[in-house]
C-alpha cells in the first residue's frame, strides 16, 4: 500500500525515550519509527508499558528522557499535533453526563466538523452501533461498558484524523462486534494517508489487523514483527515462554 | 473492626495525592479551632458571673433555658452549612464480610468526636460547675441539666445529616417542616404561643426533676436509630444499578452560539451544571443566597458601615463564581485526560469557564437591583463588587484552580459525596471576599465613600482591561501543573 509513496515518511518518532517512576524504569525505548500509513499493534503483559508508551504519545505524562516527535512535532512542547491525532485510551475519554449524540457533536466540534458532518458520518456505522446507542436517549454513563467502549472509537475516528491511538480496542466488545471493528479498522488502514496505533492482549485479534506488531516487555522492546503468516505462531511461542529464555538472554 | 476502619482513613488522608494541600489547609483550620475553643471557653468561664452581675435578682440558669432554643437553632444552621459527615470509601468494602451496620455505625460514632459538640461542652460545664458552686440548685439538678442540654446537642448533630441526607434527595419533604417552623416563629411573632417560653419551662423542669433529663437521651438515641436507618437503607453502590435510569434531557443550550469559538465549552459546561446534582446545587444555593441583603441592610446599626455591604456584595454577586471556581478544572476530572489529548487549546478552555463566571456575575448583579430600595449606594456598592468580581477574583480563582488535584465525582450518587465541601471550602473563599472588603474599608474612611466605590470599581476594570495578559498566566501555571493534574484526577475515592 505505502508502496505507491516515495520511500514512506515517518509519522511518529521516538527517541532514547524512558519513563521511570521512583527508580523503577517502566519504559525504554532508545529509537522507534512509525512510517505514515502503517497499522502498528502493540502487544505485551500487564506492566509491559503499553499504556505508559500511549500515555506519552498524547502528552499525559512526562517522558523521563528523550521525546517523541509526531509529524516533527515535539509532542511534549507544542500542542500542534492535537488537530490531527485522535485517541481513544479509556472511559475516562468519554464525558458520563452527555448523550451518544451530543459527545459526537462536541468531538465533532472540536475537528472541525458541523452537525450536519457528524450525522453523515455516523450513518456509516449504523451496523457497527446495532441499535443500542444512537437514539436511545441515554447518558453514556447509563450505558454498558462496551457500547461506551463503541462510542469512544467511533468518537476518535471523526474528523478524519491522520492519527489514531486505540488502548485494548477488542476488549470488553462482544463477539460480533469485535468482528466489525476488525473490518473497520482494515479499511482505515487500507487508506495510506492513516497511521493506526492499536494495543491489545489478543494475539489473533491483532495479527489480523496490523502490519507491524511490536512487543513490550517490562518497558522494552524485545520484537519487532512484519506480520505474515508465521506471525502469531511466533508470538504464541513467546508468550507461552517457550522462547523466552534464550531470547532473554541476547538482550541482556 | 474500628482500629481498622481507623487506619484505613489515616492512610486515605495520607496517601492522597492532594496531601500537601489538605495539610496546609489543615494547619490553618487547626488555628481556627484553637481560637473557637479558647473564645468558647471564655464564654463558659465568664457566663454566670456576667449575668449574675447584670442581672442580679435572675437566677442565671433559667435566663440561659429562655435562649436555649435559639442557640440550638443557631448551632444546626451552622453545622448544616459548614459540618460534613465523616466519609468512609464504601464500595470496597460492600462486597467484603463486614456487616452494613458495622460501617454505619463506624460513621455514626466517628461523627461524635466532631470538633462542633466539642464547643458546646466549653459552654456546658464551667457555666455548670459554677451554677453548682453559686446557686442553691442541686448537684443533681445541674447534672441533669447537663446531660439535658449536652444530649439535644448531639441531637443537633444527628438532626444534621438527616437534613443534609435524607431531605438534600428531596426538599419537597422539607417543606411541612419548614411551614411548622415557620407558624411557631408567627405564634411568637405576635405574641400569641411562645415556643421559645414552652421550651425554656420544659428546661426548667427538668432542673426541678433531673430524672426528666432521661427524654433528651431518648431523643438522642432514636435520632441515632432513625439515622442508621437511613444511612443502611443507602448502602448501596447507586440508585441506577437498580435500573433507575436517567431520561436524557437533550436541551442544547444554542444561544452560546453568540459566544463564538467557545461556545461548545460553553455549552458543555452547562450540561455539566444542569445534568449533575453536585454542581446544580450550586444554581439553587446562588439563587437562595441572593436573599443575603435582606439580613443586613435593614439593619441601622450597618449604616455608617458601607464595609459590611462590601462583602454582602462580593458575596451576592459571586456566589456562584465562588463556589464554581474554585472547583476548577475539577469539575471535569473525570474527563480530564480526554480533555487535554483532544483538539482544545489550553486558552480556549480556561477562557471559557472565565466566560461563564463573568456571565454569572453579571446575571447576578442585575438580579440584586431590587436592593434599590434600600438605598443608591447599596446599588453603586453591589456594581462595583461585580466589577470588582469580574476583574480580579476571576483571574484569582482560575489560577488557584491549577493548584486543584483533587478529583470529583459528578455521576456518584448524593450518598456520602460531599467531597471538596465543607469549611476549608469557605477557607479557599475567604480571601475574596475579605480583600476588597478591607480595600473598600481603607480607602473609604480616609478619602470618603466615593473615591472607595471608585478604587474597587478601578481595580475591576484594570483586571478586566489587562485580563488577556492575566489568561496567558494563569495558562502557564496550568501548563506547568497540567501532569499532576491528569495524575490527581486519577485517584478515585477520598
Amino acid at each position: 500500500m505505502a508502496l505507491n509513496k516515495q520511500e514512506s515518511r515517518s509519522m511518529i518518532t521516538v527517541t532514547n525515550l524512558s519513563k521511570v517512576y521512583n527508580g523503577t524504569t517502566v519504559l525504554d525505548v532508545p529509537h522507534l519509527e512509525i512510517p505514515k500509513g502503517q497499522s502498528f499493534g502493540l502487544v505485551g503483559n500487564n506492566g509491559a508499558g503499553k499504556t505508559t508508551f500511549f500515555s506519552l504519545l498524547l502528552d499525559l505524562i512526562q517522558p523521563t528522557t528523550g521525546s517523541i516527535f509526531n509529524n516533527e512535532i515535539t509532542v511534549s512542547q507544542s500542542e500542534a499535533w492535537k488537530p490531527f491525532t485522535a485517541s481513544f485510551i479509556d472511559e475516562t475519554f468519554l464525558i458520563g453526563y452527555l448523550t451518544p449524540e451530543e459527545y459526537f457533536n462536541f468531538i465533532g466540534e472540536l475537528r472541525g466538523q458541523n452537525k450536519a458532518d457528524v450525522a453523515s458520518f455516523l450513518k456509516g456505522f449504523e451496523d457497527f452501533f446495532n441499535g443500542e446507542i444512537l437514539g436511545r436517549r441515554k447518558y453514556l454513563r447509563d450505558l454498558s461498558k462496551g457500547n461506551q467502549k463503541k462510542v469512544g472509537i467511533v468518537a476518535a475516528l471523526i474528523g478524519n484524523p491522520e492519527v489514531i491511538i486505540l488502548d485494548e480496542p477488542f476488549a470488553n466488545l462482544d463477539p460480533t462486534t469485535q468482528i466489525r471493528l476488525k473490518n473497520l479498522i482494515r479499511e482505515i488502514t487500507e487508506n495510506a494517508e492513516v497511521t493506526v496505533l492499536i494495543s491489545s492482549h489478543d494475539l489473533i485479534h491483532v495479527t489480523e489487523v496490523c502490519q507491524r506488531i511490536v512487543v513490550l516487555d517490562r518497558g522494552e522492546v524485545v520484537k519487532d514483527i512484519k506480520t505474515s503468516e508465521a506471525t502469531l505462531r511466533e508470538l504464541e511461542q513467546f508468550f507461552s515462554g517457550e522462547e523466552v529464555e534464550d531470547e532473554k538472554e541476547n538482550i541482556l | 473492626m474500628f482500629k481498622y476502619f481507623i487506619s484505613l482513613q489515616w492512610k486515605a488522608f495520607v496517601r492522597s495525592s492532594s496531601f500537601g494541600k489538605s495539610l496546609g489547609l489543615k494547619i490553618l483550620m487547626g488555628f481556627l479551632v484553637l481560637y473557637f475553643s479558647v473564645a468558647f471557653l471564655f464564654l463558659g468561664l465568664g457566663l454566670y458571673p456576667l449575668l449574675k452581675e447584670f442581672y442580679p435578682e435572675e437566677e442565671p440558669l433559667h435566663m440561659v433555658n429562655q435562649f436555649l432554643l435559639l442557640w440550638f437553632f443557631l448551632e444546626l444552621v451552622v453545622r448544616f452549612m459548614i459540618q460534613t459527615l465523616p466519609v468512609i470509601s464504601i464500595k470496597p468494602l460492600m462486597a467484603t464480610p463486614i456487616p452494613k451496620r458495622k460501617v454505619v455505625d463506624y460513621v455514626l460514632v466517628k461523627s461524635l468526636f466532631s470538633f462542633f459538640n466539642f464547643l458546646p461542652l466549653l459552654v456546658i460545664l464551667p457555666f455548670g460547675i459554677f451554677t453548682i458552686y453559686k446557686s442553691e440548685f442541686s448537684p443533681w439538678a445541674v447534672l441533669g441539666w447537663m446531660v439535658a442540654v449536652f444530649s439535644l446537642d448531639l441531637c443537633v448533630n444527628y438532626a444534621n445529616f438527616l437534613l443534609k441526607k435524607y431531605f438534600a434527595d428531596n426538599l419537597k419533604a422539607l417543606l411541612p417542616y419548614l411551614g411548622v417552623a415557620l407558624a411557631l416563629w408567627l405564634l411568637e411573632y405576635f405574641g400569641i404561643w411562645s415556643i421559645t417560653e414552652a421550651f425554656a419551662s420544659g428546661f426548667d423542669f427538668i432542673v426541678e426533676n433531673p430524672l426528666f433529663s432521661l427524654i433528651p437521651v431518648f431523643m438522642l438515641l432514636s435520632l441515632y436509630l432513625w439515622n442508621r436507618k437511613v444511612l443502611e437503607s443507602r448502602f448501596y453502590l447507586d440508585e441506577s444499578i437498580r435500573g433507575k435510569v436517567q431520561e436524557a434531557n437533550t436541551r442544547d443550550f444554542n444561544w452560546t452560539r453568540k459566544f463564538g469559538d467557545i461556545a461548545p465549552f460553553l455549552q458543555l459546561d452547562l450540561k455539566m451544571i444542569w445534568r449533575n446534582k453536585r454542581p446544580r446545587t450550586i444554581i439553587f444555593m446562588s439563587v437562595i443566597l441572593l436573599g443575603y441583603g435582606l439580613i443586613f441592610y435593614p439593619q441601622e446599626t450597618y449604616q455608617s458601615m458601607p464595609s459590611i455591604f462590601v462583602f454582602v456584595g462580593i458575596f451576592m454577586t459571586g456566589i456562584f463564581m465562588i463556589n464554581f471556581g474554585q472547583f476548577i478544572p475539577s469539575w471535569d476530572s473525570t474527563y480530564f485526560s480526554m480533555m487535554m489529548a483532544q483538539n482544545i487549546p489550553l486558552k480556549k478552555y480556561l477562557s471559557s469557564k472565565a466566560g461563564l463566571m463573568t456571565f454569572s456575575v453579571v446575571v447576578l448583579a442585575i438580579l440584586t437591583t431590587p436592593y434599590l430600595y434600600f438605598g443608591w449606594k447599596i446599588l453603586v456598592i453591589n456594581f462595583c463588587c461585580a466589577l470588582f468580581n469580574i476583574g480580579v477574583n476571576i483571574p484569582v480563582l482560575l489560577y488557584a484552580g491549577s493548584f486543584n488535584r483533587k478529583r470529583i465525582d459528578l455521576e456518584k450518587s448524593a450518598f456520602m459525596n460531599y467531597q471538596g465541601t465543607g469549611a476549608t471550602q469557605w477557607l479557599v473563599a475567604l480571601p475574596l471576599m475579605i480583600v476588597p472588603v478591607l480595600i473598600f474599608w481603607g480607602v473609604s474612611s480616609f478619602l470618603g465613600f466615593q473615591a472607595g466605590a471608585g478604587v474597587l470599581s478601578g481595580l475591576g476594570v484594570m483586571g478586566i482591561l489587562l485580563r488577556p495578559h492575566l489568561m496567558n498566566l494563569v495558562e502557564q501555571a496550568y501548563v506547568k501543573s497540567k501532569y499532576a493534574m491528569i495524575n490527581g484526577f486519577k485517584q478515585t475515592g477520598e
